[in-house]
């Protein structure tokens, strides 16, 4: 069962910035142990770009698809036997990130 | 054939738990449980009557509600070639019956788990464990039917979805989760105890009697657990003073109510868990929340009369609760038995460093009003009456709150 682990930061009361090497340590383990998928970080939400071609011409848009306090950081893809696993993992990863985690499952 | 009747309505008090457990388990699935069991007892109420009630009636439903299971997930599994893979693996597979209180178990513990919503939460609980219906769950809590059902049905696809296991949690993770559960099983206690709603009788037996049903059933599975103990001895004193409480639709308190008409069995078996506590917390086991409330309890209950209560034992059990929980609504509650061993005005110095966290909490006001009233502050009572009219949802206590600030004109 996979599981998408969002990073979300806040714009008003952002995480500490010093957090790589343990989030490094961390990446490390979930290999280890089995769980990492795939991790990536985002660039800054001002670097989005939304394309819309539901109507009659494509239109693109500068900016993120919601403009909100908070935005996703990066993304984690966990590979995990339920959700109690990964609410475990993911209690962990808040602590590393210094930021709040979401955690929801594909289909 | 009312007998027959009679014997559906003891085979759902006892046997629905069962049922949704065992059928989770085989399964794999709530909502297929749920609907399996809601059907099996619906095929005992027509043919009960009729055929008579089978010898072994748990055996016969649990039978009928896997037929029924097996059936549905036949006609599904048409749509889908991996149901048919999961039924041939489970199909006909037998009971393991030292599993069955782990079923049950397990079902507790999936339909209090933390990452549901808290009135999920409960709506799951009293449907899938209580057994209680729809109907009935959206009359308990003055909400629309369909609401409740939407929750249950978002809650079954929450936890399918995200995979929310369905087992008992590891001894690291018990007692955060088993609290979890408690906090289900005393909210729907509390929503009973005083209930919320303007529309609503102050006192809904039908959630007091069903949170202790479902407690008594946690307690059986968890004998050893010491808070688990607590809440069931907390619910059976608070319970036992149930016919006493109300009297011409005004709560009646503590002090002033008939004790005479307490249930004095409620009483008993309450005092004993209490003890059976006590004796662990001289053996080194430190008592939770609930244990020292029902301790609590159980100082007053032990009174013949109001003037006989223990109030140091009172204090030093609220002490005892503030160390473990320094919230002001403990602190608030100290007061209360402060008042009874060193007097009004030393309470009143404690309530009212407490006014910026309790404002906006009835119970607050009311206790200093009681205070301000002993002291002969009567213009200052009869003001915190009001806010405490005004603050509390319950009719009784409006009533009971109204007529002391009346009296004081």
């Amino acid at each position: 069962m996979q599981y998408l682990v969002s990073v979300i930061d806040d714009r008003v009361n952002p995480g500490r910035d010093d957090r790589e090497p343990l989030i490094s340590a961390f990446n490390e383990r979930l290999i280890a142990e089995g769980h990492w998928v795939f991790a990536g970080g985002l660039a800054d939400a001002a670097a989005a770009t939304v394309v819309d071609n539901r109507g009659e011409q494509p239109m693109l848009t500068d900016g993120p698809f919601v403009e909100s306090k908070e935005y996703l950081a990066g993304v984690w893809i966990w590979e995990a036997p339920d959700l109690d696993a990964v609410l475990e993992l993911a209690t962990e990863a808040s602590k590393v990130c210094d930021r709040k985690i979401e955690v929801r499952p594909f289909l | 054939m009312s007998d027959a009747a009679d014997d559906v309505t003891r085979a759902h008090r006892d046997e629905w738990a069962r049922l949704v457990g065992s059928l989770t388990r085989r399964f794999g699935d709530l909502d297929v449980a749920e609907e399996a069991a809601a059907e099996a007892f619906a095929t005992a109420v027509a043919r009960w009557p009729v055929d008579g009630t089978p010898r072994n009636p748990a055996a016969w439903l649990t039978t009928t509600a896997q037929r029924k299971a097996l059936d549905r997930l036949r006609r599904e599994s048409k749509r889908d070639v991996r149901h048919q893979e999961a039924l041939m693996l489970h199909d006909g597979a037998p009971e393991p019956r030292g599993a069955v209180d782990d079923d049950r178990l397990r079902l507790i513990f999936t339909c209090c788990h933390p990452a549901l919503a808290m009135p999920s939460r409960v709506a799951l609980t009293l449907r899938l464990v209580g057994g209680l219906t729809v109907p009935e769950i959206a009359r308990a809590f003055l909400a629309q039917e369909s609401a409740v059902g939407q929750r249950i049905t978002r809650a079954k696809a929450k936890i399918k979805a995200a995979r929310i296991p369905y087992r008992v949690p590891s001894p690291d993770d018990l007692p955060a989760r088993v609290t979890g559960v408690l906090a289900v099983l005393y909210l729907v206690f509390n929503e009973g105890y005083l209930a919320s709603g303007p529309e609503s009788d102050p006192v809904r037996q039908d959630l007091t009697a069903e949170a202790i049903r479902l407690a008594r059933l946690l307690h059986g599975l968890l004998p050893d657990d010491g808070e688990v103990t607590g809440l069931l001895a907390l619910m059976l004193l608070t319970e036992a003073r149930r016919a006493a409480r109300v009297e011409g639709g005004a709560l009646v308190t503590l002090d002033e109510q008939d004790r005479a008409a307490w249930d004095g069995a409620l009483i008993t078996e309450g005092h004993r868990l209490v003890r059976t506590r006590l004796a662990a917390a001289a053996a080194g086991t430190p008592p939770g929340r609930y244990q020292i409330l029902a301790a609590i309890n159980a100082v007053h209950t032990s009174a013949r009369d109001a003037r006989d209560t223990d109030w140091s034992q009172v204090v030093a059990l609220y002490d005892q609760l503030a160390r473990l929980d320094p919230s002001p609504v403990v602190a608030l509650n100290r007061a209360i038995a402060v008042a009874e061993l060193d007097g009004p005005e030393a309470a009143l110095a404690i309530v009212d460093r407490l006014a910026p966290a309790l404002d906006g909490y009835h119970p607050y006001h009311a206790t200093r009003a009681e205070l301000l009233r002993r002291l002969g502050r009567r213009d200052e009572a009869r003001a915190a009456y009001d806010r405490a009219i005004d603050l509390t949802g319950n009719t009784a206590e409006k009533a009971a709150l109204a007529r002391r600030r009346d009296e004081l004109r």
